[in-house]
C-alpha cells in the first residue's frame, strides 16, 4: 500500500533508505533498555556528532532552516543511534579511510547490532534525497517517544503495505548492488578523508544544497552500472517529457521487473509500481527540465521552511508507522511526547515528510495509479492537525494520537468502499469443453480504479490464475495469500452434463459464494488489494487466459500444502526459535487446524442429519396423506391432510436450514480451514528465510576460516579473495537477517490481523446463521398455530 | 375359574389405572401398576412383568362362554420388551423401545390396562380384577391353551383373509381396516425415522457444542480473546439447537408417537378381530356345505352344527359390528387427542426455542469486536 513516505528520491536511494527501514527489528532488541535514557540523555551527543550527518539532509531539503532548526532535527538520529553506534560512527570517521569503513560496517551487521549503523551511514550518502532521512527520523521519532520501541519499530517495518515495499526497493540495492551501497558509504568518507566525521557528512550536503537535483543522478550513474534499478532509470530519464502515466501505465511490470529479479525471490509487485513511479516521476522529471513537476518540488520545500503546513506531514505521520505504533501500543508515546526532544524530532519527522506528500500528491493525481488509501487516510487524517504550527503540533498531536489513531483506522474500515459481488452463474459452452462463467461486479469509491461501477466475467480458472499469481509475489513475503475454493471436479462434470438437478444448481450457488467470500478477502487485504493484478482482475475487460491452474486446485492443492507443512513442521525442531510468539502462534495455529477440521467434519454430519431428516419429514408427510385419503371419518381426513401439508413445509423448512447450517458453518470452516494453510504457509516462509540466514552465516563462518587459514599459510595472493569473500558474505549475511526480521514482522502482523479477520467473520456468518435459524423457527411456530386448530376441529 | 370370571364387575376405576415404571430386575422388566379404588380412596400397588400381562390377555381371549367373544377388537397388548435384545429385536417394538427407562412401553401398557378396564365385556373377567388387585402374582399356572392356540393355529393353516364376505359392512370394513394397517404402520415407521433422526441430529449438535469449547484458547491477545468468546456462544447456541431437538423428539415420542404406534396396533387388533370372524364365516360355510351334501343319516348332525355355526357366526357379527362402531369413535378420539397435545407441545417448544435464539442472536450482537 501507499506508504510512501520515504520515496520520493531515486530508486537508486530508495532503497538505501529502505535499508534503514528495515533494519529496525533486529536493532531494537539490542537498543531495547536503551529508550528512557535515549529520551533524556543525549540530545547533545546526537547534536556533535550527528548534526553533520543531518545538515546535509536539513539543508537540501530545505535551505532557509536556521542552525537550531538543524541542530533540534538531529536529535533523532541521536536517539536512533544510542551510544554505540555513534561510537561506530566516529571511529570510521577518524580513521578516513575507506576499506576500514566497509569492515566497520559489515562487521557489527554479523553481530546482529549492525542495523542501526548501517542505516546511520547510508543515511549520509544517500542524503541528497531526503527519503532515506525520512524513514531514519521517522523511526527514531517514534522511539523516542516510549520504551516499547520495539513494537514500535518493528510494526513499521511489518505494516502490510509499507514495509514490503521499501523492503522491495532496499533488496536491489542491496543484493544486486551491495557494493554500490559500499561505494555510496565511502564516497563521503573518502572525500573527507581524515576530517572529523561532522563535516565529512557535511560536505556532501553541502554539495547538495548547490544543487539538489544532480546528486541523485550522479551516484546513480557512477554506482549502479551493475544494478538493473540504473536501467529503470535511463528510460525514464530519456523521456521526461512524455506523460509519466503513459510510462507507467502500459509497462509497469517490464520496467521494474528487473529489479524484482535481483532479489532472491519475486517481491511484491504492488508496491514496486507504486514507488519507483512516483519516485522516477517526482525526481527524474523535475531535475531533468525543471518542469511543472520541479515547480512543485520547490513548493513543497518551501511550507517546510515554514514549518507551518503541518497537515500533509502530519497525516502521512499517522498513517505510516504511527499508526502502527500506536494501533499495537497505544500507551507508548505519551511519556516522552512532552519532552522536547521528542518534540524535535516529530519536528524534524515532520519537515522531511513534508515534502514527500506533497510531491507524492502530485504524483498520484498524474499517474491516477497508486493507493488512494493513502489520500484517503491523509485527508482524515489532516483533520485533527490541521492549523496548528508544526513543533507543537507534533508535539501535541502526540498525545491525542493514540485515541485518534485507532478511530481513524477504524473508521477507515468501515469506510472502505468496495463491495464486490459474483452473481449470474452461467454455463458457457457445451459438454466437456463448457463451464461457468461469473459475473464479478464491483462498487467503489476508491480513486484507484477508473469508475465506481464495472463489471467483468469471470471463469473459475481466472479465479485460480489470481490466486497463483498473487500468491507467486506475495507469500514470500509471509502474507497470508487468501486461497480460492478447490476445483471440482464431480461437481462440475455435473454441471457440464447439464443435469439441471439440484445438487448441481447447490453446487453452483456454493461455489458461486465461495468465489464471492475469496475475492472479498482479497480485496479487504490492504497490500493485496493495490496488487495490479487484482486491480486487473476486477477491471481488465478481456483476461487473458490463466494457465497450469489445474496443479494448484483441488485436493492435490490441499494436499501440497499439508506436505509442505508436515515437511516443514519438522524442521520446526531443527530452528531455535528466537521469538516465543511464533513458536506458540504456529502450535495454536495447528492445533486450530485440527479442530477447524474437527469441526467440520461435525458440521457436516449435522448438515447431513439435516438433510435425512428433511427427506424423513417428506417420507412421513407422504404416509401421513395416504392415512389420512383413506381415513373414513371426515374430520380426522382433514386434519391428517393438513398435516401433511405442515410437514411438507416442514420437510422444506428442514432443508433450508441444512442449507444453512452448510453455507454458514461448513463453508466457513472450510474457508478456514484453507485459511490455515496460508497461515502455514507464511509461518514456513519465515522459516525458510531463517535457513537461508543460518546458511549463509554458516557459510560466513567458513569463509572467515579460510581467511584465518591463509593468513596463517601467509598467503598474501589469495588474501583478497577471501577477504573479498567475507565481504560479499557479510552482506549477504546481513541481508537475510533482515529478510528474516522482514518476514518474521509480516508474519506476526498478518496473523494478527488474520486473527482479527477471523473472530470478525465468524461473528458475522453466526449472527447470520441465528437470523436464519430464527427466522425458520418462527415459521414453525407459525405452522404449528395454524395446525393445532385443524387437529381440535376433529369431532 | 370361567365362571368366577364372569361375576362382578371391577373394584378399581378404569382411567386411574398408571403403569408408572419399570425395574429392572435381572433379565426381566417388572412393571408397577398403581390404580385407585372406586370404594374409598385406597390405591392398589401392584408389580407385575409382561409375563403376568400375557396371562391376563389369555384369560380374556378365553372367556368361551361368552358369546362372541371372537368378536370383541382385544387391546393389544405390546410385545414383549427385550432387555439387551440386539437392536433389530428392539426395532420390532418401535416407539415402545424408545425413549429413556422404557417410559414410552409403560405408557402402552398403560394404554392397554386402561382400554381393557374400561371395556364393557372385557373388565367384567375376574382376571382383571385379580391383575390389579391382587398382590400375589396371578394365575402362575401355566395359561390354557385356549383360543390362543387355535387362532394361531388358524393364522398358519388358512389363508382366508381374501374370502368374500357375505355382508357389505364387514367387506368394506375388511378393505379399509387393510388400507389403514398399512397405512398407519407406515406412518409410524416413518415418523420413526423422523424421531431418530432428530435424536441423531441432538446427539450431532452435543458433540459440536462440545468440540466447540476445545476451541477455547487461553490467551489475552484481544483478537483470539474474541474469537475465544465468540466460540463458547456458539457453543451455547448450538446446546441450544440440541436442547430444541431433544424436546421435539421427546414430543414428538410421547404425543404422536405413542398415538401412531397405537394406531397402528389396534388396526392390527381390529384386523385380527375380522380375521377371526372371516374365520368364523368360514367355518359356517363349510357347514352349511356340508349339510347340503351331507347323506340323510347325517343330515340331522350336520344341521345342528351348521345351526350352531350359524350362531355363533351371528353372535360373532354382532359383537363385531358393535365393537368397530366403538372402536372408530376411539381411533379418531385417540387420534385427536395424540394429534393436539403434539401440536401443543411442539408450539410450546418451538416458542422456548424462538425465544432462546432470539436471546442468543441479541448477546451475539452485543460481542463487542
Amino acid at each position: 500500500m501507499p506508504r510512501i513516505v520515504g520515496c520520493t528520491c531515486t530508486p537508486l536511494f530508495e532503497p538505501m533508505a529502505t535499508s534503514s527501514e528495515r533494519s529496525p527489528p533486529p536493532f531494537p532488541e539490542d537498543l531495547e533498555p536503551e529508550p528512557d535514557e535515549v529520551g533524556d540523555q543525549d540530545s547533545d551527543d546526537g547534536e556533535d556528532i550527528f548534526l553533520g550527518t543531518d545538515n546535509p539532509l536539513e539543508i537540501k531539503m530545505d535551505p532557509s532552516l536556521s542552525a537550531s532548526d538543524i541542530a533540534n532535527s538531529t536529535k533523532p538520529l541521536s536517539e536512533a543511534s544510542s551510544p554505540p553506534v555513534m561510537d561506530l560512527l566516529s571511529e570510521p570517521a577518524s580513521q578516513a579511510s575507506s576499506a576500514p569503513m566497509v569492515d566497520l560496517l559489515l562487521e557489527p551487521a554479523s553481530e546482529g547490532s549492525s542495523a542501526p549503523m548501517v542505516n546511520i551511514l547510508s543515511e549520509p550518502a544517500s542524503e541528497a534525497s531526503s527519503a532515506p532521512m525520512v524513514d531514519l527520523l521517522m523511526e527514531p521519532a517514534s522511539e523516542a517517544s516510549s520504551a516499547p520501541m520495539v513494537d514500535l519499530l518493528m510494526e513499521p517495518a511489518s505494516e502490510g503495505s509499507s514495509a514490503p515495499m521499501v523492503d522491495l526497493l532496499m533488496e536491489p540495492a542491496s543484493e544486486a548492488s551491495s557494493a554500490p551501497m559500499m561505494n555510496l558509504l565511502m564516497e563521503p568518507a573518502s572525500e573527507a578523508s581524515s576530517a572529523p566525521m561532522m563535516n565529512l557528512l557535511m560536505e556532501p550536503a553541502s554539495d547538495d544544497l548547490k544543487e539538489p537535483p544532480k546528486p541523485d543522478i550522479d551516484p546513480l550513474a557512477d554506482i549502479t552500472n551493475d544494478t538493473p534499478l540504473s536501467e529503470v532509470k535511463t528510460p525514464v530519464a530519456a523521456m521526461p517529457q512524455e506523460p509519466p502515466s503513459d510510462l507507467f501505465d502500459d509497462e509497469p511490470s517490464e520496467l521494474f521487473a528487473e529489479p524484482r529479479q535481483s532479489n532472491t525471490a519475486k517481491q511484491q509487485q504492488t508496491s514496486i509500481f507504486d514507488e519507483p513511479d512516483e519516485d522516477l516521476f517526482s525526481e527524474p522529471l523535475g531535475e531533468a527540465s525543471k518542469k511543472p513537476q520541479n515547480d512543485f518540488f520547490k513548493e513543497a520545500l518551501a511550507p517546510v521552511a515554514k514549518a507551518s503546513n503541518v497537515c500533509g506531514p502530519l497525516s502521512d505521520n499517522y498513517n505510516e508507522h504511527p499508526t502502527d505504533i500506536f494501533s499495537e501500543e497505544a500507551i507508548t508515546t505519551l511519556p516522552s511526547a512532552v519532552s522536547t526532544v521528542s518534540v524535535n524530532s516529530k519536528t524534524n519527522g515532520v519537515h522531511s515528510d513534508e515534502e514527500e506528500p506533497d510531491i507524492f500528491a502530485e504524483a498520484t493525481v498524474e499517474l491516477s495509479l497508486d493507493s488512494p488509501r493513502n489520500d484517503r487516510k491523509k485527508k482524515e487524517a489532516a483533520k485533527p492537525s490541521a492549523s496548528a504550527p508544526a513543533p507543537s503540533v507534533s508535539a501535541s498531536a502526540s498525545k491525542p494520537q493514540p485515541k485518534t489513531l485507532e478511530e481513524l483506522e477504524e473508521e477507515v474500515e468501515d469506510k472502505f468502499e468496495l463491495n464486490i459481488s459474483i452473481t449470474n452463474p452461467e454455463k458457457v459452452g457445451d459438454g466437456m469443453n463448457a463451464y461457468m462463467a461469473y459475473k464479478v461486479s464491483t462498487q467503489t469509491t476508491l480513486p484507484m480504479f477508473r469508475s465506481k461501477t464495472f463489471t467483468v466475467r469471470r471463469r473459475f480458472s481466472d479465479f485460480l490464475g489470481l490466486y497463483e499469481k498473487l500468491s507467486d509475489k506475495h507469500t514470500l513475503n509471509g502474507y497470508i495469500v487468501p486461497p480460492p475454493p478447490e476445483k471440482s471436479i464431480m461437481g462440475m462434470t455435473k454441471v457440464k452434463v447439464g443435469k439441471e438437478d439440484n445438487s448441481s444448481a447447490e453446487f453452483v450457488e456454493r461455489r458461486r459464494a465461495a468465489l464471492e467470500r475469496y475475492l472479498q478477502r482479497v480485496v479487504f487485504h490492504p497490500s493485496l488489494l493495490q496488487d495490479p493484478d487484482v486491480r486487473e482482475f476486477l477491471e481488465r475487460d478481456d483476461m487473458p487466459r490463466a494457465h497450469n491452474t489445474q496443479a494448484l486446485s483441488g485436493a492435490g492443492f490441499l494436499k501440497m500444502i499439508n506436505r509442505a507443512t508436515d515437511s516443514l513442521s519438522k524442521m520446526t525442531i531443527k530452528m531455535n526459535e528466537s521469538d516465543v510468539w511464533f513458536e506458540e502462534k504456529l502450535q495454536e495455529v495447528e492445533a486450530e487446524d485440527q479442530q477447524l477440521r474437527k469441526l467440520h467434519i461435525m458440521v457436516d454430519s449435522l448438515v447431513g442429519h439435516r438433510k435425512e431428516l428433511s427427506v424423513n419429514t417428506g417420507g412421513f408427510a407422504k404416509s401421513v396423506a395416504m392415512l389420512g385419503s383413506s381415513e373414513d371419518n371426515t374430520a380426522l381426513s382433514r386434519a391428517l391432510s393438513q398435516l401433511a401439508e405442515v410437514e411438507d413445509k416442514m420437510e422444506q423448512l428442514h432443508q433450508e436450514q441444512a442449507a444453512s447450517d452448510s453455507f454458514c458453518f461448513a463453508e466457513l470452516l472450510a474457508d478456514y480451514i484453507r485459511l490455515l494453510g496460508s497461515v502455514r504457509a507464511s509461518f514456513d516462509q519465515r522459516m525458510k528465510t531463517w535457513q537461508r540466514w543460518q546458511d549463509a552465516q554458516n557459510m560466513l563462518q567458513k569463509k572467515r576460516e579460510t581467511e584465518a587459514k591463509l593468513l596463517w599459510a601467509n598467503k598474501p595472493d589469495k588474501l583478497q579473495q577471501a577477504k573479498d569473500d567475507i565481504t560479499e558474505w557479510e552482506a549477504k549475511v546481513t541481508q537475510y537477517e533482515r529478510d528474516f526480521d522482514r518476514v518474521s514482522a509480516t508474519v506476526r502482523k498478518e496473523v494478527l490481523r488474520f486473527e482479527k479477520e477471523k473472530a470478525r467473520d465468524f461473528k458475522k456468518q453466526i449472527i447470520k446463521y441465528l437470523e436464519s435459524l430464527l427466522q425458520s423457527q418462527q415459521q414453525l411456530i407459525k405452522y404449528w398455530e395454524a395446525f393445532l386448530p385443524e387437529a381440535k376441529a376433529i369431532a | 375359574m370361567m365362571e368366577e370370571a364372569r361375576e362382578g364387575s371391577l373394584s378399581v376405576s378404569a382411567q386411574t389405572i398408571r403403569v408408572t415404571e419399570a425395574v429392572r430386575d435381572g433379565d426381566a422388566l417388572t412393571f408397577i401398576v398403581i390404580s385407585q379404588k372406586l370404594s374409598g380412596s385406597g390405591e392398589y400397588h401392584v408389580a407385575r412383568t409382561h409375563e403376568d400381562f400375557q396371562w391376563l390377555q389369555q384369560c380374556l381371549f378365553s372367556q368361551e362362554v361368552v358369546p362372541g367373544i371372537l368378536g370383541v377388537i382385544f387391546p393389544p397388548l405390546p410385545a414383549k420388551p427385550q432387555l439387551n435384545a440386539p437392536a433389530k429385536v428392539l426395532k420390532q417394538l418401535g416407539f415402545l423401545a424408545m425413549g429413556e427407562d422404557w417410559r414410552m412401553y409403560c405408557m402402552a401398557l398403560e394404554t392397554y390396562l386402561q382400554q381393557v378396564a374400561a371395556h364393557t365385556t372385557l373388565s367384567k373377567n375376574k382376571c382383571l380384577e385379580n391383575f390389579l388387585t391382587s398382590s400375589e402374582p396371578p394365575g402362575h399356572q401355566r395359561a390354557r391353551k385356549g383360543i390362543f392356540n387355535r387362532l394361531s393355529q388358524a393364522m398358519e393353516g388358512m389363508r382366508k383373509e381374501g374370502h368374500k364376505d357375505v355382508d357389505d359392512f364387514f367387506q368394506t370394513e375388511r378393505d379399509n381396516n387393510l388400507t389403514l394397517t398399512g397405512c398407519s404402520k407406515s406412518a409410524t415407521e416413518r415418523f420413526i425415522d423422523v424421531v431418530l433422526t432428530e435424536q441423531k441430529l441432538a446427539v450431532a449438535c452435543g458433540h459440536f457444542s462440545t468440540a466447540l469449547h476445545l476451541c477455547v484458547e487461553q490467551e489475552e491477545d484481544s483478537a483470539v480473546l474474541a474469537f475465544s468468546k465468540i466460540c463458547v456462544k456458539l457453543s451455547e447456541v448450538i446446546d441450544s439447537i440440541k436442547r430444541n431437538f431433544e424436546s421435539v423428539a421427546e414430543n414428538n415420542l410421547s404425543t404422536l408417537g405413542l398415538g401412531l404406534d397405537l394406531e397402528s396396533r389396534c388396526q392390527e387388533a381390529e384386523k385380527e378381530m375380522l380375521y377371526r370372524r372371516t374365520c368364523k364365516l368360514v367355518e359356517l360355510e363349510t357347514a352349511s356345505r356340508n349339510a347340503e351334501r351331507a347323506k340323510p343319516v347325517k343330515k340331522a348332525a350336520m344341521d345342528e352344527l351348521k345351526v350352531a355355526a350359524e350362531k355363533e357366526f351371528d353372535h360373532v357379527s354382532g359383537v363385531a359390528k358393535q365393537e368397530i362402531a366403538r372402536f372408530h369413535s376411539t381411533h379418531v378420539e385417540l387420534l385427536r387427542q395424540a394429534l393436539i397435545l403434539w401440536c401443543e407441545k411442539q408450539l410450546e417448544t418451538a416458542r422456548d426455542t424462538s425465544f432462546r435464539y432470539s436471546q442468543h442472536l441479541q448477546a451475539f450482537k452485543g460481542l463487542g469486536e
